[in-house]
């Protein structure tokens, strides 16, 4: 399909990019400086709101005729509050600030946009090409990536309709509506696009089952992101929510659907504020409701907020959530398609998967295939977290390696330490060690490595962790999070949680390890659905790659990453102690920190609790608190009878403010 | 209607279009062990998993509750994998039930019971902890007492209530490992519709509920 041309748009949707386009020249003939603050949720947890609250006040106090541009999220975790300030008149280009505090902001309007002093020592990059300031695109962090579907995430205002459509937005929805809908599913299918839930799954496929499928039909946005470390979905609806309404509404065409669904855990209250009130902006402008953009066709979407169950994620845990029911997944099949909420067919996609496709069906199937790799096309959204220098969101083609994922694009490993893994695909994924890290990323050869895509969360591991414990911490997760209903998950999955725990308390028995292996295997091909199936694939895999470190736990009661607090001890160098310091003394919670009789730090090993307080305090001069393994290591020094009078203790020093 | 006749451990046996894989196995006396299914269900739970048999053509054992009679079917239904993911089920069941059959009601008409004679294994699984539930006696309903320690979780008497009466007097509650059995706090007898209605209790397959007033 090549790009629709001028003819090919309706007139309701030229109206609509007339009215839009008006309002950007508008913009543009006012002049003067825009500030764009990110403002999704990852921005305010990190600030945003005050830094914007700052600007807003200096601002009004000044008289400056800037305007504030309430944008979503860049993707760039670690400097956020990120800031732009474009400032035409200052000669500079658009620049990019990072960790822009209150203090920061009001100094950037009162220099920059005042006197025009872009402050080089807080300036993080300039967003174009120029002869001024270093580009962003010169970091690899920017250039090695590649935007298609979060490209306007962080640079239109998620709130305002026009942005979007000013952007070409709603143009593939115009096309395809007057588009047959056997033909819409045919780009698609030609383009490869498979769901970017985690299973993969033809997106074409399943639109033409529904299609074939009798009965009124339903589609539903599933949005229903709960994997711990992976918020690309947030961030998308937050970013641009109308790119996933069109892509919805797409969907709902190609599939002959009346009605549409947007599940979203209420977890994220802006996701869900933004999404809601995208609806109705859209219906407001004809392109949801009745007789969409004058074409004839109809699309009802409502916002369904779901409680807060993991396992709701799952189609059909989430339709019998929709219809009001405990949210427990059921056999399938049949699958949605052919019965789904309340008996109908319903097609349920991913936010990305819906993102996609307003792109697909305006630069072709031939585009999308010139991404990514044979039977992956396409890119891939990552959240990439845990040790690494630039965690954030990250899309990528698919089929770039792991290693330059982590290390060329998000920065490697902080603090000049070693890898050690990466979690692909959160709970239901693997752990992979640095052996697998040339291995491309995408959906088949991960799934061959144990591990797989999900929904697209990347942990890394630095070598200070603890597979055992990491295993641990992710059934913990998966056992809460089960529905309950079927016995492989709700009792296979707290025996394999206890054995974890016994092994990362120094109690793991003889045939531990044999025992996880077995129970693993049966839970994962016995259980109901695919909570189940997927919940043991983090021990199987650290089990496969990391199996010494399980051996030395139980056998060595050892634990290699220094995590598992009842395998570690804490003591204090005495050849490093500095005499009189006090520094760890202080900080002790439990008073386990003593003074020894010559002056210098003891630890009292029952007494503490291996907060790790005394290693931070420590000054790095003296560096003399070390972590042993397994505890018994640890010299024993003894707690003199008469407490040592230390320096803290002196009359003259408690009084000290 | 008509019937279908497929292949089930080198028999030939029959079974009318639509029935499950299960039921027609039971109709013709293979004994494959169940606790979730009931006779005329239209959607079974298929949350006990052990129905499980191996189909010829299928890289893993399938459940026989979910999958609908077909004439190119060639089921076994004891080879050494379905027979290890049974053995793990009830293993798994029985590591959360109180085993103390002597003065249980169930004793001699316990699936439990039954399923570990059939699968060969003691009632008391080695190499798996045990956990119990607290409080060992729910006895907040009107007519019932309930027993999570003995409960399995099948969903049959859920099933049988809401099949009875409209809607279901019991549910389940709670997420994960901790999920049990609620009445929605019902304690008054006139939020219920049938007062000498039993057909949960007779239903149960191990004895987990129990009449107030005696037999």
């Amino acid at each position: 399909m090549s790009p629709p041309d001028k003819r090919s748009r309706s007139a309701a949707y030229l109206a609509l990019q007339e009215t839009a386009l008006q309002e950007q020249e508008e913009h543009a003939e006012t002049g003067g400086p825009v500030i764009h603050i990110g403002l999704a949720t990852c921005g305010i947890a990190a600030g945003a709101l005050e830094t914007r609250h700052a600007f807003e006040q200096v601002l009004a106090e000044r008289k400056i005729p800037a305007r504030i541009h309430p944008v979503g999220c860049l993707g760039h975790c670690y400097a956020e509050p990120v800031v732009i300030i474009d400032h035409p008149d200052s000669g500079f280009p658009p620049i990019f600030y990072h960790e822009v505090t209150p203090g920061k902001a009001k100094m950037l309007a009162r220099l920059f946009l005042e006197e025009g002093d872009p402050r080089f020592e807080h300036v993080y990059g300039a967003m174009k090409p120029n002869d001024l300031i270093p580009s962003v695109m010169e970091f690899s962090r920017f250039s090695r990536e590649h935007r298609v579907v979060m490209e306007k995430c962080g640079r239109i205002d998620p709130g305002d309709l026009n942005e979007y459509i000013a952007e070409g937005g709603y143009r593939a929805l115009d096309a395809v509506l007057r588009m047959d809908p056997g033909q819409v599913i045919e780009t698609v299918t030609a383009s490869g696009l498979r769901g970017r839930g985690g299973a993969g799954f033809p997106t074409g496929l399943k639109w033409e089952r529904a299609r074939t499928a009798f009965g009124d039909k339903l589609v539903i946005c599933n949005a229903d992101e709960g994997d711990p470390g992976a918020y690309m979905d947030r961030a998308i609806i937050e970013s641009d929510p109308h790119q996933v309404l069109e892509g919805l509404a797409i969907c709902a065409h190609a599939a002959g659907a009346g009605e549409g669904g947007i599940y979203i855990r209420s977890e994220y209250p802006l996701a869900v504020r933004i999404i809601t009130r995208a609806v109705e902006q859209a219906r407001q402008a004809g392109l949801l409701g009745k007789n969409i953009l004058g074409s004839g066709i109809d699309l009802e979407v409502t916002v369904f907020q779901g409680s807060g169950a993991f396992v709701c994620g799952e189609e059909t845990g989430l339709i019998q959530s929709m219809e009001g029911r405990r949210g427990m997944p059921r056999h399938r099949p049949p699958y949605p398609v052919s019965r789904g909420f309340q008996g109908r067919p319903t097609v349920i996609n991913n936010v990305k998967t819906l993102a996609y496709l307003p792109l697909i069906l305006q630069r072709g199937a031939e585009w999308f295939r010139s991404l990514g790799t044979e039977h992956s096309p396409g890119t891939a959204v990552f959240s990439v977290v845990g040790d690494v220098v630039h965690p954030g969101l990250v899309e990528i083609p698919m089929g770039v390696t792991l290693r330059t994922l982590i290390f060329d694009i998000c920065g490697g490993i902080p603090k000049h330490k070693g890898f050690k893994a990466v979690q692909i695909g959160g709970p239901s994924g693997g752990c992979l060690p640095e052996s697998f890290l040339d291995i491309p990323i995408d959906f088949d050869s991960l799934t061959e490595a144990g591990a797989m895509m999900g929904s697209g969360g990347l942990v890394v591991m630095d070598e200070a962790t603890c597979v055992v414990n990491v295993s641990r911490y992710f059934l913990d997760f998966t056992q809460k999070e089960s529905c309950g209903k079927c016995t492989f998950c709700r009792i296979g999955a707290r025996h394999l949680l206890d054995i974890l725990t016994r092994i990362t308390c120094g109690n793991g028995r003889d045939g531990d390890l044999e025992q996880l292996e077995r129970l693993s295997r049966d839970i994962k091909q016995g259980s109901l659905c695919g909570l189940g199936r997927t919940a043991p694939n983090p021990i199987l895999t650290s089990l496969a790659y990391f199996r010494e470190e399980y051996e030395t736990h139980v056998q060595d009661g050892r634990c290699p990453g220094m995590m598992c607090r009842p395998l570690t001890a804490f003591y204090i160098d005495l050849e490093k102690c500095a005499r009189g310091c006090d520094a760890c003394a202080t900080c002790c919670p439990t008073d386990a920190v003593f003074t020894t009789s010559t002056r210098k730090k003891g630890i009292d090993l029952d007494t503490c609790v291996k907060c790790g307080e005394c290693v931070t305090a420590c000054p790095p001069e003296y560096d003399a608190v070390r972590r042993v393994s397994p505890a018994h290591l640890a010299p024993v020094v003894e707690r003199p009878a008469e407490p040592v009078e230390s320096a803290a203790d002196k009359p003259e020093n408690r009084e000290a403010p | 209607m008509s019937r279908i006749s497929f292949q089930v451990n080198d028999r030939k046996i029959s079974a009318p279009e639509g029935m499950s894989l299960l039921g027609a196995c039971l109709n013709a006396d293979i004994h494959i062990p169940h606790l979730c299914y009931m006779e005329g269900m239209t959607e079974p739970p298929a949350s006990c998993r052990l129905c499980f048999v191996e189909i010829e053509g299928r890289r893993e054992p399938v459940t026989a509750c979910t999958l609908p009679v077909r004439s190119d079917l060639k089921v076994r239904t004891d080879t050494p994998a379905v027979r290890r993911l049974q053995r793990t089920a009830l293993r798994l069941l029985l590591s959360v039930h109180h085993v103390d059959c002597k003065h249980c009601i169930a004793n001699y008409k316990c699936e439990l019971q039954r399923t570990a004679r059939f699968l060969g294994i003691g009632l008391k699984p080695k190499h798996l902890d045990h956990y119990s539930k607290e409080p060992e006696v729910d006895d907040t309903h009107p007519h019932l007492i309930h027993r999570p320690n003995r409960c399995v979780l099948c969903g049959r008497c859920i099933h049988i209530c809401e099949s009875r009466h409209g809607r279901a007097y019991i549910a389940m509650a709670r997420r994960g490992f901790d999920t049990v059995l609620t009445f929605y706090g019902s304690t008054d007898a006139i939020d219920l519709p049938a007062p000498d209605c039993t057909a949960c209790i007779d239903v149960c397959p191990v004895g987990a509920l129990e009449s107030k007033h005696g037999e």
